[in-house]
């Protein structure tokens, strides 16, 4: 699975992209940020402790409930701000 | 037509685009990066997008307000990258029959671009960078 991470999320983790492999229990966005947000302090920062987070399952705007598979393209980012 | 780029929008050359026969009206929304701010001067911004679905969600907006408004020609243009005070971010140009259509699609486009586009602003100060925080308004649906 790839993930993938925008504006001040990429800041804080020093990283644009990752690979991951959730365990098998993992099967939505929701069970996804708590898990990422186990894998370090800086995650933790972003996913437990940051409300303001949005997501993307292959380029579609995703919610908590969103089921997630294998080779998905999952992008996380704050609120857009263009225009 | 749409695109993303990050050279500066040529306004006239696009505008010319649009003047074709039977058009009406044109209208256009040309958004300008600001030189200041509630928190300082700005040097310049930098704007992030998210390739692949930047397009589809600009596209998405073309399409609908094409056929709802009965658009002839609607164009925009996202800029990306680092933008200086004063230049153009975006461009959006709408052309039909009576200015009523022309000027309900230019609007509803550029609404729907802000809080549906993958686009992130980060304003550089002279000693520090802010990440601008979204009005947080709903996506709108089509």
């Amino acid at each position: 699975m790839k993930i993938i991470y925008f504006s001040w999320l990429k800041e804080i983790l020093e990283i644009s992209e990752e690979r991951v492999r959730p365990p098998s229990n993992i099967k939505n966005i929701d069970n996804l940020i708590k898990w990422l947000g186990t894998k370090s302090i800086k995650h933790k920062k972003i996913f437990l402790k940051s409300k303001n987070i949005r997501c993307a399952i292959n380029h579609k705007i995703a919610n908590k409930s969103s089921k997630i598979k294998n080779n998905d393209e999952i992008a996380f980012f704050p609120p857009f701000t263009g225009g | 037509m749409i695109k993303v780029q990050k050279q500066k929008i040529n306004i006239s050359e696009q505008n010319k685009k649009l003047f074709k026969k039977k058009v009406g009206a044109v209208v256009n929304f040309i958004g300008i990066a600001r030189p200041k701010n509630k928190s300082g001067n700005i040097k310049y911004i930098e704007i992030e997008h998210y390739p692949g679905m930047t397009e589809k969600k600009i596209k998405e907006v073309e399409i609908f307000a094409t056929r709802k408004w009965s658009l002839n020609k609607c164009i925009i243009i996202h800029r990306y990258g680092k933008i200086i005070p004063g230049e153009n971010i975006v461009y959006i140009g709408t052309a039909s029959k009576h200015r009523k259509n022309a000027f309900k699609a230019c609007e509803f486009i550029i609404n729907y671009l802000k809080v549906n586009a993958p686009f992130w602003k980060m304003e550089k100060q002279k000693n520090k960078k802010i990440y601008v925080k979204s009005k947080e308004r709903d996506e709108i649906k089509i």
